[in-house]
């Protein structure tokens, strides 16, 4: 027996302190009924049998995933403001699509443009968005990324955007109108 | 059927054209940062493109196992939306934090 044995002897039989009673608040099943949802529908689109062999394993594997993992898809305080939100987002989609459609005609014009060196001219710029929560900026940061001629850099803690711009043209368009509409689908 | 050909061929032809351009992009962009603007991008809207129109080639005949298909082509294009940014914001990010400064037209100027 060493002398180092003595001390972890001592903690292990020490009484465990009384634990401070749970001030957690019980969390809503919402996010997990609609994480259990999306694992279902993904089961299905992969899957493509419907007897009942292969819907029930599906049933228990998104259960335990829901169970496992449901408070990360929906990661939010207010699960009332949830379908709001994704009904405003999927408003949000086709417009992204449309911007990122005519930022790429752009981007492509530079790419076969004879006299390209003169016309592009590389920057990184700073700004600081309004967004105030997570989820709203990391939409941002990737619409951002998405729409060409744009890429972000980094988002810092308080908000402050760097963005690198592939010419004059891309850099103008920020923040504008993109952080307008993103802050509209999460009212802020 | 000649005109939903003709669209299924124009989409696809129209991503070829967007992942070519992304090519001559990344060849004739100056620096690493602008040189991801084609990389990063332009293949993601020629695979976009490409990919609807795969989809609505299968979708030609109406049929349960087609539609199957055509939910995991768009799938794939709904993950290639969500990573293409991602992975565009870690090279960039590997750039910044290895000390590459970008380049700049007017090199007597400071770049950031």
């Amino acid at each position: 027996m060493t002398v180092n044995d003595a001390p972890a002897n001592q903690s292990r039989n020490r009484i465990p302190k009384a634990q401070p009673p749970s001030t957690k608040p019980k969390r809503s099943p919402v996010p997990y009924i609609l994480t259990f949802v999306v694992c279902m529908l993904t089961w299905l689109v992969l899957s493509g049998k419907f007897d009942l062999f292969h819907l029930s394993l599906g049933v228990v594997s998104c259960a335990i995933v829901s169970f496992a993992s449901g408070d990360m898809l929906f990661a939010t305080k207010n699960p009332k403001r949830l379908p709001g939100q994704w009904l405003r987002f999927a408003t949000y989609v086709p417009w992204l699509l449309y911007q990122i459609f005519r930022a790429n005609m752009h981007v492509m014009r530079l790419v076969f443009h004879p006299r390209m060196m003169d016309l592009i001219n590389p920057q990184m710029i700073k700004f600081n968005s309004r967004l105030t929560s997570e989820m709203a900026r990391f939409v941002y940061a990737n619409s951002i990324t998405l729409t060409p001629g744009t890429i972000t850099v980094y988002v810092s803690l308080y908000g402050g955007y760097t963005v690198h711009a592939i010419d004059d043209a891309s850099a103008e368009g920020l923040p504008g109108e993109m952080e307008a509409r993103v802050a509209a689908i999460f009212r802020e | 059927m000649g005109v939903y050909n003709l669209l299924v061929i124009f989409l696809l032809v129209s991503g070829l054209f967007f992942f070519f351009a992304g090519a001559v992009g990344i060849l004739r962009f100056p620096d690493f940062y602008s040189r991801l603007h084609p990389a990063g991008k332009l293949d993601t809207m020629g695979l976009f493109t490409s990919m609807m129109a795969m989809a609505l080639w299968v979708v030609h005949e109406w049929t349960l196992g087609a539609i199957l298909t055509a939910l995991k082509i768009l799938l794939i294009v709904a993950f290639v939306f969500i990573t293409s940014p991602t992975a565009t914001h870690a090279i960039v990010d590997a750039g910044v934090r290895a000390g590459l400064l970008p380049w700049a037209k007017d090199s007597r100027e400071d770049p950031t």
